[in-house]
């Protein structure tokens, strides 16, 4: 039943009212890409209307986007995260172990999956019942682990051929036709999580937790299980984020995943979702992801040396963070 | 005698030294409004969370209709029909007045999918009822761009959405204008021409002593004394009786309390 009600409650410009009131941020960070990529082109109108440079970009902002939308659960709920490089790298680690010893495909990707979810786990359980602060816990342990992993592998990369040959691998990444797989997968990631965030009970205690956990404590939610099941869902993140980066480049290294922990956090502020807590934006971190993707190939092809990056990226997240200051009212 | 909703059996809290809550015995029958006062301090509020299952009482009992229930906690004192308006109105202020209603009772479809049609239809309702009038204000408003009464109205609607037998309110009128104050007193008037039970909590005696028919003093994390409306005569003579139970030593037996009331006019 749908019950109309005298003031138009129901009616299409409330629903209109309402995108944009639930989409404010993630409306601006898309206007900000928008004049961005504006920007680009007309710095270099040749490289950027060559579909090679979307194709390069595209590859692997898969790989962000597993990362960046977990990170906006763990910040909306009050968290930070900085040991998804390190449980990236775990989990991408087993996955690669299991396709050289020729497991099946997808056992080796469950295998990274249970992983990335076992480590998130752990890390979210010691976080939140030890009662530490996630910045320098979630710090420590990442060191921690990629220590474990350094010292297993004694720094030595695995090298998995096989992955370009499989037929169920090629299914996650590859490029018919020139368009990267990987990113309908994002995509069904990102929809999946856009649901979870904004109409699912977990998102609703994720956004009163991290807003206010005495009100959510006294209203009956156990703040610390929802923070746990945040930093889980990190956990699921960062496990796909490796074996897709394992996948798109048939290798993996220690390292895997050090390379994104500053442009991931960036991605997330940069998208709109503000550092205190209670509210955040899934898409619009995505739309980050890709602003921060975009910047770092788009300076090289605009001609710049790739010096400016680091220089650019900069100015993009300070330029962000003015433009979401009209967006982030800040209730007390 | 009406049967008891609630009982207390020697509740205590007690932070590292600080004795909040020191043994109180307490009981709620159905369908009456008892008023608790007491000092800044008293330790009224800390009471309210043991009851809402907020706070873990540090020792003693809680009865739900005659029967003691094992691991309190918010979920049970929601499921044993009690609903509480926290003195700090526990809202999430950047949220909208729809989730801050059904905060940790969200209705879902299947798979913990959110109804959000029906919750804001329910919010709606509700804030009509509460008395909600102006249009600018939806179930969709974040509940930081609202007032300070009207704030409480959003705690006191999520209160009495449940059809709750017992609604604890801990000074739900201070702050609110003499209106709002009289809509919040109907409010009350009607939920016991209901049927339900209300344990009030408020400063302003005089309210206080016009809403209940049973008071309860709090000193120094007890019990103090306990009248009834017809024993207390007046809202003066209730005040008077808060000052003696301050004033006298914390071990003063209320039989002597009593004793010294019958001087007061
Ligand atoms: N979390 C806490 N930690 C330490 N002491 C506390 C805590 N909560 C309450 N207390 C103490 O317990 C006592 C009772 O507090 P409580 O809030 O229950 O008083 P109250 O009767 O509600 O007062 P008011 O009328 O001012 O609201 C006070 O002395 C307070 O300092
Ligand atoms: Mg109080």
């Amino acid at each position: 039943m749908n019950k109309r009600t005298p003031d138009g409650f129901n009616a299409n410009h409330g629903l209109i009212r309402r995108f944009i009131q639930l989409n404010r941020a993630a409306i601006g960070t898309f206007g900000f890409f928008i004049v961005m990529m504006l920007l680009f082109f007309c710095g270099n109108p040749h490289v950027f209307s060559d579909w090679r440079i979307y194709y390069s970009v595209l590859t692997v902002l898969p790989v962000a986007i597993f990362l960046v939308v977990p990170l906006v659960f763990i910040v909306t709920v009050g968290e930070i995260d900085l040991s998804f490089p390190s449980v990236m790298a775990f989990a991408a680690w087993i996955f690669a172990l299991g396709v050289q010893a020729g497991y099946p495909p997808a056992a080796a990707i469950l295998a990274g999956v249970a992983v990335g979810l076992a480590l998130g786990s752990a890390i979210g359980l010691i976080v939140v019942y030890g009662e530490f602060s996630s910045l320098v816990a979630t710090l420590g342990l990442g060191f921690l682990i990629r220590g474990a992993i350094m010292i297993a592998t004694g720094g030595r990369s695995i090298a998995a051929t096989g992955i370009a040959k499989d037929p169920t691998l090629r299914l996650l990444s590859s490029s018919p036709g020139g368009f990267p797989v990987q990113m309908i997968w994002a995509a069904v990631f990102v929809a999946v999580s856009v649901i979870l965030y904004n109409r699912h009970r977990f998102g609703a205690r994720v956004h009163c937790v991290g807003d206010n956990p005495e009100s959510a404590r006294q209203m009956g939610i156990d703040p610390r299980l929802v923070r746990v099941g945040t930093f889980v869902f990190m956990g699921f993140g960062a496990g796909l984020a490796g074996i897709f980066s394992t996948i798109i480049n048939f290798t993996w290294w220690p390292t895997a995943g050090d390379s994104y922990l500053l442009p991931t956090l960036a991605a997330v502020f940069v998208g709109g979702t503000p550092t205190w807590g209670g509210v955040g934006t899934v898409l619009g971190g995505t739309i980050g992801a890709a602003i921060v993707s975009f910047t770092q190939v788009g300076i090289v092809a605009a001609g710049l040396d790739g010096f400016y990056v680091q220089f650019f990226n900069g100015l993009i997240i300070i330029l962000s963070l003015i433009g979401h200051r009209w967006n982030q009212i800040r209730y007390r | 005698m009406t049967e008891p909703l609630i009982e207390l059996r020697d509740l205590r809290k007690s932070y590292g030294t600080v004795l909040a809550v020191g043994g109180v015995n307490l009981q709620v029958n159905k369908g009456e409004v008892v008023g608790l006062i007491g000092d800044n301090g008293a330790g009224k509020s800390t009471l309210v969370k043991m009851l809402a299952g907020a706070i873990t009482p540090t020792s003693g009992e809680i009865l739900v209709r005659g029967k003691p229930v094992a691991g309190w906690n918010a979920a049970k004192s929601r499921a044993a029909g009690i609903e509480t308006v926290f003195q700090d109105r526990a809202l999430a202020v950047q949220q909208t007045i729809a989730r801050n209603i059904f905060m940790g009772r969200e209705i879902t479809t299947f798979g913990g999918l959110l109804n959000l049609g029906r919750q804001r239809s329910e919010a709606l309702h509700l804030m009509r009822e509460i008395g909600f009038t102006s249009n600018a204000v939806t179930p969709d408003t974040v509940v930081g761009q609202l007032s300070g009464g009207e704030r409480q109205g959003v705690a006191i609607a999520r209160a009495i959405y449940y059809n709750a037998d017992l609604i604890v309110l801990d000074e739900p009128t201070t702050a609110l204008s003499l209106t709002e104050t009289e809509k919040v007193f109907s409010f009350i008037r009607t939920l016991r021409a209901g049927g339900r039970s209300i344990l009030f909590i408020g400063h302003n005696i005089h309210h206080v002593f016009d809403i209940a028919e049973r008071f309860l003093i709090m000193d120094r994390g007890r019990i103090a004394l306990a009248v009834t409306k017809a024993q207390a005569g007046s809202a003066r003579r209730l005040i008077a009786l808060m000052e003696e139970v301050a004033h006298s030593g914390e071990n003063t037996p209320p039989v002597e309390l009593a004793a010294r009331l019958k001087g007061v006019q």
